[in-house]
C-alpha cells in the first residue's frame, strides 16, 4: 500500500517536472531560431540570451527528473531520445515564431506564466524545486520585462506594428487556456507544490492585464479551445522541432562532443 | 532593396554605454549600441555588455549628446603639453611605503 502510493506520487512529480523542463527546452529551441535573423544586432543577442536562460532552466529540471527516476535516463536522454508524444510541454512553446511581433506576443504571455509558476514554487514543499525556481525567477523576470516592453512598444506604436501585434495575439492567445485548465497532476501534488490553478490564473491575468492596458489593447475573451500538450498531445509543429533538435543524436547514437 | 528605400527608414539612435564594474570605481565607457529610447538602451546594454557579470551599474547617453574634440585641433589641444615636462611628476622620489601613485 505505502509503496504503491509513493510510486504514484513520484510519477506525478516526474510528469510535473518534465512539463516544466520540456516547456523550457522547446521554448528555448524556438527562441534560438531567431539567432542571426533578429531585427537588429542588439535584439539578436538578447533573444539568444533568453534562449540560453531557458536551456539552463531545462537542464536543471532534467537533472532533477533523472534523479527522481533513479538515474535510469540522463539529462540528454530526456532531451534527445524521446518522441513527440512523450514530451509534456505546453503547446504555446512549440508554436512557430511567425514575425517578430508574434514572437514577442507569444514570449510575453509564456514568460508571464512562467513567472507566476516560479513565484509559486518558491513556497513548494520540495527543496530542489524551490532552488530551481529561485534561480529561474530572476531570469524570467527579465524575460517578462523584455517581451512586455516590446508588446507595449509595438502594440502602441505605428498602425503597422499594432496590426502585427493584434494578428500575433489572435494566433497565440487561445493556447494560453492550457495553462489553467483542470489538472489532475496539480491536484494530486497540491501538498508538495502548494500550487492552485486559479491562484496562478489570478496572478497571471493581473500582470497581463496591466501590460495590455499600457499597449492600449483590449484583453481578448477566454476561448473555448483547450489544447493538451502537457498530456503529450501535441500540434504538428513539435515533430519538426524534434527532427531538427534530435538529428545528431539520432543519426550518431551516443555521439559526444 | 536599393538605397532609396533604406534612406527613408527611420534610423534607430545610437547610445554610448558606461558600466561601473564594482562599487567605488568609476563608470567606464564600454561601447555603443542602437536603441529606440533610453529604457531600451539600458535593456540592450544588459544583454550586450554585462552578460558575464561585468558590472553593478549602467549609464546610457545618447551619442548625439556627446561633443567631441575636433581632430584638426589636435595640435592646439594636446601639442603644448608635450614639452612641459615639469607637469609630469617625474622629479620626485616616492617615500617608502607610499603606494598607488
Amino acid at each position: 500500500m505505502t509503496i504503491a502510493r509513493e510510486e504514484t506520487y513520484d510519477a506525478h512529480l516526474l510528469s510535473f517536472v518534465l512539463r516544466l523542463a520540456d516547456s523550457a527546452l522547446i521554448a528555448s529551441q524556438r527562441m534560438a531560431e531567431w539567432c542571426g535573423v533578429a531585427p537588429m544586432l542588439e535584439e539578436d543577442i538578447a533573444l539568444s540570451n533568453v534562449a540560453l536562460d531557458l536551456l539552463g532552466q531545462s537542464r536543471h529540471l532534467f537533472t532533477y527528473a533523472s534523479d527522481l527516476e533513479g538515474g535510469s535516463r540522463s539529462e540528454d536522454d530526456f532531451a534527445f531520445l524521446r518522441d513527440p508524444h512523450e514530451y509534456l510541454n505546453y503547446i504555446i512553446a512549440e508554436l512557430p515564431n511567425g514575425d517578430f511581433a508574434q514572437s514577442c506576443t507569444k514570449s510575453f504571455l509564456f514568460s508571464s506564466f512562467a513567472k507566476t509558476v516560479w513565484s509559486s514554487l518558491l513556497d513548494a514543499n520540495d527543496s530542489r524545486l524551490r532552488d530551481i525556481a529561485a534561480k529561474s525567477l530572476k531570469e524570467t523576470n527579465y524575460h517578462v520585462e523584455h517581451f512586455s516592453s516590446w508588446f507595449i512598444r509595438l502594440g502602441d506604436g505605428t498602425d503597422t506594428s499594432r496590426q502585427k501585434i493584434l494578428e500575433g495575439l489572435d494566433y497565440v492567445w487561445p493556447y494560453t487556456n492550457e495553462f489553467f485548465d483542470d489538472d489532475s497532476i496539480l491536484i494530486s501534488l497540491e501538498g508538495v507544490l502548494k500550487m492552485k490553478t486559479n491562484t496562478l490564473w489570478t496572478k497571471w491575468i493581473e500582470g497581463v492585464t496591466n501590460v495590455f492596458a499600457s499597449a492600449r489593447i483590449d484583453l481578448p475573451s477566454t476561448p473555448d479551445f483547450i489544447c493538451s500538450g502537457k498530456y503529450g498531445i501535441h500540434s504538428e509543429h513539435l515533430g519538426h522541432i524534434l527532427a531538427e533538435m534530435q538529428y545528431l543524436q539520432r543519426a550518431y547514437p551516443g555521439g559526444r562532443w | 532593396m536599393g538605397n532609396d528605400s533604406s534612406n527613408k527608414e527611420v534610423e534607430i539612435p545610437l547610445y554610448e554605454v558606461f558600466i561601473r564594474s564594482a562599487n567605488g570605481l568609476e563608470h567606464r565607457h564600454v561601447g555603443s549600441l542602437h536603441a529606440a529610447d533610453a529604457e531600451m538602451a539600458i535593456m540592450n546594454a544588459r544583454d550586450v555588455y554585462v552578460r558575464r557579470n561585468e558590472g553593478v551599474s549602467i549609464w546610457v547617453v545618447p551619442s548625439a549628446c556627446i561633443t567631441a574634440s575636433d581632430p584638426s585641433s589636435k595640435e592646439m589641444l594636446f601639442g603644448p603639453s608635450r614639452d612641459k615636462i615639469y607637469r609630469h611628476p617625474t622629479f620626485y622620489n616616492l617615500p617608502e611605503g607610499v603606494r598607488n601613485i
